[in-house]
């Protein structure tokens, strides 16, 4: 029995068997519909996340199964003082598969190692969120037909952002990337990212100002810049507009970079980019949906003929 | 110059950085053994400058090697029988360790269940870091 607990626990030629499934179900979602009949998601959602859980209830529905859960720790045994451990073991007696997300970082491994169905991370504190990152590696293959040799701009926070982490990890597999970082000196990645590409040998840049790289890139992951990750207004007021994707530095882009994003997004990609055919943030979302409906399948053994 | 006498059976504990006896006498829970027991601090080495070296005269499978490994590898376990050494063990650092450090990372599971056993992986071996085998923090504590 496998679980998902982060996006490296899958070779790359599993990343690409699960991408394969992915746009199979893309393609031909009729064939998949009663795959996961008589099967039960249990989501246990320890904090809110409402879009995560919709994501993986569209999946479990979409494959003909069934959903259980809650979505607040308030509403579960938790709030009685009941373990995680515990928890897994009654829901493993309810249900055939597990998503789970949990303020606390590790708490699906401590589930993961009592289950006796697999259990899939919905992210854990700020430490992983591997659908996520399923979600934009399968985004990038659909649209762009592969994970190698292209540039890689991530902009805004790249400090505290996991999904920017998690994404550097994931791609670090491929070859030829080349990573852009664009962001405030205040939030630039952390030291254990950029050492583990000088080990790898893999090229990266570090920018201030988005506008200047723009050209060179197959790709745009943007993050939100949050107020409160400054220490002063004055800097956050000199530096907010650098990191706000508009129709004019969309202008200075090559005609098929992509904008990726993980939503939700505030105020740092205007809407007039929305309809801008290389804005696939949107897409992005369904692609989401697509990947947890092929993992559910991979992790319960469900083969569709 | 002071002089202790060799032990029959048990082991000696060679190498030790100088002043860090002590501490591997707590961690290796030597005070709970009935047994004699030499702390030899600060003796003179011609490969260290100065050195510690611990005698215990106790069967070696009371030894915790793990433990012992993770506060310094570089320490040499001889071997006694009979008043001679008849082997050296070679500390090899340790792919888990359970319950001897505990993770202090304030977002980490293990920070609000109690019952949890506080796990630490090897995650690098070349530099010698270890990880939280839940949220994965690297183990910044040395014993």
């Amino acid at each position: 029995m496998r679980h998902l607990m982060s996006p490296l626990d899958f070779s790359t030629e599993e990343l690409d068997r699960l991408f394969d499934l992915a746009n199979d179900i893309e393609a031909n979602p009729g064939k998949y519909a009663k795959a996961c009949e008589g099967k039960k998601l249990a989501t246990c959602f320890y904090e809110p996340s409402t879009r995560t859980r919709l994501s993986f209830e569209a999946a479990m529905l979409n494959l003909g199964g069934s959903v259980i859960g809650f979505s607040d720790a308030s509403a579960s045994s938790a709030a009685k003082g009941e373990s995680v451990s515990d928890t897994i073991r009654v829901i493993s007696c309810f249900a055939d598969i597990c998503a789970m997300r949990h303020p606390k970082e590790g708490a699906p491994k401590v589930a993961a190692d009592r289950s006796s169905i697999p259990v899939i991370n919905a992210g854990d504190g700020g430490h992983q969120h591997p659908t996520q990152t399923l979600t934009d590696l399968l985004t990038i293959r659909s649209l762009k037909g592969r994970l190698d040799h292209f540039t890689i701009g991530l902009c805004g926070d790249l400090k505290f952002g996991r999904t920017v982490h998690s994404l550097i990890n994931a791609l670090s597999r491929y070859e030829g990337i080349r990573f852009i970082f664009i962001s405030p000196r205040e939030l630039m990645v952390p030291d254990y990212v950029t050492e583990m590409l000088n080990e790898k040998n893999i090229p990266y840049e570090e920018v201030i100002r988005l506008e200047s790289i723009m050209p060179r890139l197959d790709m745009l992951y943007m993050t939100r810049v949050q107020k409160e990750r400054f220490f002063n207004e004055e800097d956050y007021v000199r530096l907010k507009d650098f990191y706000i994707l508009d129709k004019a530095k969309m202008q200075l882009a090559s005609p098929d970079m992509l904008v990726l994003h993980p939503l939700p997004r505030v105020n740092e990609i205007s809407v007039e980019v929305d309809d801008d055919p290389r804005a696939a943030y949107f897409k992005q979302v369904q692609y989401g949906v697509y990947v947890r409906m092929a993992l559910i399948l991979t992790l319960l053994d469900i083969h569709v003929g | 110059m002071l002089n202790v006498g060799k032990i029959e059976e048990g082991f000696v504990l060679d190498h030790i950085k100088a002043g860090k006896s002590l501490s591997i006498y707590h961690h290796l829970q030597l005070d709970k053994l009935d047994c004699t027991v030499a702390i030899i601090k600060n003796a003179r080495s011609n490969k260290m400058g100065k050195k510690d070296i611990l005698k215990v005269e106790c069967d070696i499978d009371m030894l915790n090697l793990d433990v012992l490994a993770f506060i310094d590898h570089n320490i040499t376990v001889n071997v006694i029988k009979d008043g001679a050494i008849v082997s050296k063990k070679e500390l090899q650092l340790p792919k888990e360790l359970k319950n001897i450090i505990r993770c202090k990372n304030p977002r980490c599971i293990t920070s609000i269940e109690q019952e949890l056993p506080h796990i630490f992986v090897l995650a690098d071996e070349k530099k010698e870091i270890y990880r939280c085998k839940y949220c994965e923090e690297k183990c910044t504590e040395t014993l």
